[in-house]
Formats: structure tokens, sequence, C-alpha cells
């Protein structure tokens, strides 16, 4: 187990500060800058102004009824961060980050992408805001999402392709590290998920709580109560994040994390760290981490390129330990199934990351009372995915 | 605080008037049967300690060259473990400092790492991933050995912070002498010798210059100005196209009168 002596930005045991020491002072920075930022009402206006007119905030919190009666359980909400401008809950911190970024005299961004959704947020944020902006991108991303690269080059940003280890998020995270390293003074990383050393995590959690805050405000206006339930899908956990943290308090609402099982995690190809449950350090943060017995950090397997990360944000892992989330999975073939069934059932097509919330919401549903509420995050739309699962479902509909 | 094998052993070579080398080597590059040769031959050429690299899967801090190292030890299978086990069976004098990243020690377990490391004859280590507010992970484990865990100071370290580590500094305080990652570099920035300067004033351990130093016309410019230089990249890459003279060279050329 770790000890810490004076470690900052720990969610019990987990999270912290493991970078090399050229990193630490913009750390320190960045966290002090964030701090003013979020004291500033000046800052929150103009965050709020730029959500609500360029975004496109409050987005819906939707019944889905056909999906409910289908169920023949509990009530199903949608959060529809799928409407957000750029299609996915990832332009909330991308703006969040950017705004910091200028706020702090920084003109010029660095960030990571794994399917492209944040390279895209990010690309569209420095645009609005007029940042330079560099994208580093897995290879074989690069190889699965193209019209993405497409869309970022378009939007006024450099795309630089990762060809070390498998060519996917770790390795563009490493090499966003590095290029950070060596531009720290005047470039800011927006990372993209609830990972990172600290303040990453705590950032990307206070730009993605406004999904949960906006979630609690809409259900008391339809229903005059709190949901029973709450599902949102894991890779690093950022959508996950902004929904639950406004209810973590409320004792009675019943979280639920959903992480990428692969091919199922008996096989060995998944992306659930939790449910391996082994603890080590990537990228910044101690966090579980999917590695092998020498520490070798592996690579993660999903059908979604979002969340093929092999670990899980540092606060996850603690909400994890004391209980407060119960965290599950769903594999490659379930989401499809969850693609499917909220396409055909309500006409929206979800992103593969968000389906696995679908899907196991789905069942979770049918075991709950048609009295109860379960609310689902739609963290994306789907878009993105039309390639990958009409060839995964061989070209036709099941 | 500078009783530890590692600062005698630099110290040494500064009071004979030399600045003192650290060469850096990717253990198990080239097979694992070949480092304790390449120790013996690093130690003859007159190096006054030995950085050992153990290869990583995502190793941040580095760049190409030791990268690439890495990923061929990591395809002959060399792990922290093997490493260890390796160098208890066969003792050096010289000083051995180990550079490894955070996540092998944790999976090794820290307390029984610190065991293997004294066992082994280790005389530092260095954690690029472990800056000074996390260092009590390991530091614990080290009181009453003979182990020094060599801090990392940077370009962007501020004055405060710059005291504070050198201040607690084992071993030696490693000088980051540019912004960025391992590797070759053309040139460094122009306040890098006042940077420097001010870091030996206010350190109680020697200092020592390394990333991007590569050519003994670096290695001379550095020694003069420091208590000692690390090359990494550029032994490394001798060591993969078997060029010995080129190391020999750069050893020599660390043979530099230090300025006081």
């Amino acid at each position: 187990m770790i000890q810490t002596v004076e470690g900052k930005g720990r969610y019990g045991r987990f999270g912290g500060q493991y970078v090399p020491e050229t990193l630490m002072e913009a750390l320190s920075e960045l966290e002090e800058a964030h701090d003013s930022a979020l004291a500033d009402p000046e800052f929150i206006d103009q965050l709020n102004g730029y959500l609500k007119d360029f975004v496109g905030r409050e987005n819906p919190l939707y019944f889905a009824e056909r999906l409910t009666e289908a169920a023949g359980g509990a009530k199903i909400y949608l959060k529809r961060e799928d409407l957000n401008h750029t299609g996915a809950h990832k332009i909330n911190n991308a703006l969040g980050q950017a705004l910091l970024a200028k706020r702090m005299g920084k003109r010029k961004i660095v960030a990571e992408t794994g399917a492209g959704q944040h390279g895209v947020a990010t690309a569209t944020a420095c645009a609005l805001l007029g940042l330079e902006c560099v994208v580093f991108m897995g290879k074989e991303d690069i190889r699965r999402q193209e019209l993405n690269v497409f869309r970022m080059e378009l939007l006024g940003t450099r795309v630089e392709s990762v060809d070390k280890g498998a060519g996917t998020l770790k390795d563009a995270v490493n090499e966003a590290l590095r290029y950070w390293v060596a531009h720290v003074e005047d470039t800011h990383y927006i990372l993209g998920s609830a990972l990172g050393p600290n303040p990453f995590p705590k950032i990307v959690r206070d730009f993605q709580q406004v999904i949960g805050q906006e979630t609690k405000r809409q259900i008391v206006e339809k229903e005059g109560r709190l949901p029973d339930a709450v599902v949102a899908c894991i890779g690093g956990g950022s959508n996950a994040i902004g929904m639950f943290h406004p209810f973590v308090e409320d004792e009675n609402v019943a979280l639920y994390g959903v992480e990428a099982a692969g091919g199922g995690i008996s096989t060995g190809k998944h992306a659930a760290a939790i449910a391996e449950a082994k603890e080590g350090v990537l990228h910044g943060a101690y966090m579980y981490v999917l590695q092998d017995e020498d520490g070798f950090i592996q690579e993660a397997h999903s059908i979604s390129a979002g969340l093929d990360y092999p670990a899980v944000g540092p606060e996850h892992c603690h909400l994890h330990d004391i209980g407060r989330v119960h965290y599950t999975s769903a594999t490659d073939a379930d989401a499809l199934e969850g693609v499917q069934l909220l396409a055909q059932k309500e006409g929206i097509i979800p992103a593969l990351e968000s389906a696995h919330a679908i899907h196991f919401a789905f069942d979770l549903a049918q075991e709950m009372q048609p009295d109860e509420i379960l609310v689902v995050c739609l963290s994306g739309r789907g878009d993105k995915d039309m390639q990958t699962v009409r060839d995964a479902l061989g070209g036709g509909v099941q | 605080m500078s009783n530890f094998s590692l600062t005698a052993s630099i110290l040494k070579r500064n009071e004979e008037g030399q600045s003192a080398f650290i060469p850096y080597m990717m253990a198990g590059d080239g097979g694992l049967d070949v480092l304790h040769e390449r120790i013996s031959f690093l130690e003859e050429a007159g190096a006054d300690a030995i950085e050992i690299g153990i290869p990583f899967s995502d190793p941040v801090a580095d760049g190409e060259v030791i990268q690439e190292a890495g990923s061929r030890a990591i395809k002959r299978g060399v792990t922290l473990r093997k490493v260890m086990s390796e160098l208890q069976a066969q003792l050096h004098s010289i000083p051995l400092v180990v550079m490894t990243y955070l996540n092998p020690v944790l999976a090794y377990g820290v307390l029984e790492f610190v065991e293997d490391c004294d066992l082994a004859g280790v005389k530092g280590l260095i954690i690029p991933d472990l800056p000074h507010e996390e260092r009590g992970l390991l530091s614990n484990a080290l009181i009453g050995k003979d182990i020094a865990l060599v801090p990392l100071i940077s370009l962007t370290s501020s004055p405060e912070r710059i005291e504070k580590i050198a201040r607690n500094a084992e071993g030696f305080v490693y000088a980051v002498t540019v912004n960025g990652i391992t590797g070759v570099r053309s040139s460094f920035r122009s306040d890098l010798m006042d940077h420097l300067s001010d870091l030996r004033s206010v350190s109680n351990v020697p200092v020592l210059a390394g990333f991007g130093i590569s050519t003994s016309k670096q290695v001379r410019h550095f020694s003069a100005i420091t208590d000692g230089v690390i090359v990494g990249s550029a032994i490394v890459t001798a060591f993969h196209e078997e060029n010995l003279e080129k190391i020999q060279t750069l050893i020599k050329a660390g043979r530099t009168a230090v300025s006081q």
C-alpha cells in the first residue's frame, strides 16, 4: 500500500503528482490559476456564456419512453451530452481549459486524443479563442478515425502521429507529456480525461460537473425528486465524474460506472482497470492500472477508442474503494447491442463509449420498480463510430 | 548529510581538481549477459559512478535513443527484477546508480527493492517521475542505507524549490540542463551558466549536469562549470554501435579541471 508524505491532490491513497521535476512549477501555477479563475465571477460568466451560446447548454434531460417500456422497470432518462457542439461532453472541459490557458497568458496548446473527440473539442476551443494547437494521436487511432484527423486540421490544428507502442491513446499521452516538458514555459496541456497529475483530475471534474448539476436541476423539475440510480461509462472517467460528483453526497442515489470489458474480462483483452484491481502509477497519478507483474503498463482493448485506456482516474479509484460508486463493465458485444437498442427504440445513435452505459442501464432498469428513476449519461453521439459499428456487425444490422 | 559512497566517489575526483563523469547505460540493451562486461569497461575507462537504466513500457522523460534502447531490452525480456538479480550475481567496486521509473519499483515492492539494491551494491537511485513532494514513498525505506535518492532540479524549478530540494539532496544534485527529455542537443540556453552556478552555491552535495550532453566539446564545457557530467544517449548509442573508442573519448573529455 502506498504511503504519502506531503503529496498534493489525493483522493484517498490515489492521485498525486508523479511527474518530471520540469513540470512541477507549471502544475502549481496551473492549480493556482484554476482556483483563482473559479473564484472569479467574470471568468464564470465568460465560461457560462460560451457554454450556453457556443456549446448549446443546457442540453435536455430526455425521458426515453420506448426504452423504458422495453425494459419494463424504472423510468429511464438520458442526459443528452451528445447534443453538445462537437457531439460529446469533451467540449465542456476543452473550452474551460482553453479559457484558463488564455487567462494564464499561454497562447499555445498541446493535447492528446484517442478516438479524436477530445482532439476535435480542443481544436474547436482553440479556433474559437485564437490559440495555437498541436494534438498527438496514435498512428492506429489515426487510421481508425481518419475523418476526425481531417476535422482537427480543418479547425487549424496540427495533428502529430505517434507510432510508438501500439499507437493508441496511452502512447499519445506519453508523447504529449514529452512535448509539454519541452514547451512548458509557453504551452498549456489540455488533458482530456479525469487523469494525470494533480490538479488535472480536479480541473477536468470541475469543468465537467455541469453535467451532474444540470441533471439534478432537471430531474427535480420533471419528477420533483432525485433519481434512484445514475449510470455513466468510464474510460479515464471524465463524463462519469462530471455526472457523479454533484450526487456523491446524496446517499440515496446509487451511482454506477461502466468500464469497457472488451472481449471479456477473462480474455485479458479489455480496459477494465478497476475490475483488474492492480494499483500503480501512470501519467502522473497513482490509480488502478492495467500492468504485468513487472510493472510494465499493458495495452487496453476496447471497441470504443474513447475507453481504450489502461487506467481509471484517481477520484474514481477512491469512490470505488469507499464503496460510493459501483463499478461494473460491459463488453464490446454489449456495447454493439446498446447502440442498436437506443437507435431502434429512441432514434438516437449513441457513441460506442456511451453504449456501454446504455447496455448496463437497460439491464439495471429491468431489476428496478416502475416508480423508480434511472438517469444515463449519454456522453456522445455515434456518428464517428459508423464505420466501426458497420464492420463489427458484419456490414449489416442484426 | 553527504556521507554516501556515491558522494564520496564524486568528491574524490573533484579533490583531484577534476570534474566527475557518470555514464548512463540501458541495462539489457545488447542482452543482460553483457551487463557486467559493460560496467567493468566503463569503470576501467575512468567513470566515477555508473547509471544503470531500467527499461520501462512508458518512459515519458526519455528521448528517442533511450526509448529505443529500452524497447530492445524489453524485447529481450529484461525487467527490473532480472537486472537486480544479475547485479547481485557479481559486485563491482564502482558505485552503481539505478535509474528507473516508479511503477516497476511499486510492482517489485518498495521494501524488497531497497533490500535487493543493498545486496547488489547499488549506491543511488534516480526516479524521474518521483518529485521532491512524493519522495517519502521511497525515502522512508532508505533510512540507514548507503543508497542516495538523487533529486533532479530543472530549469523551471523556482528559487524556493531549488533551495528546498538542494537542501535535502542526497548523493548529488542532478541538474537537468534542458527543458525536455533526454537526448542529443546542439545548443543550450544562454542563462544556463547562471542557473548552474546558483545551484552550486545552495547545494551541500556535488551538482552534476545531465540531459542533452553528447559531444566531447559539450562534456568539456559542462565539466568546467559543474562538479561533473552525466552522459546518456551518446553512451547508449556508442554501446549499440559497439563504438567503445567513442566512450573512452567522452570520458577523457570529462577529465577537465573544474572551476571552484
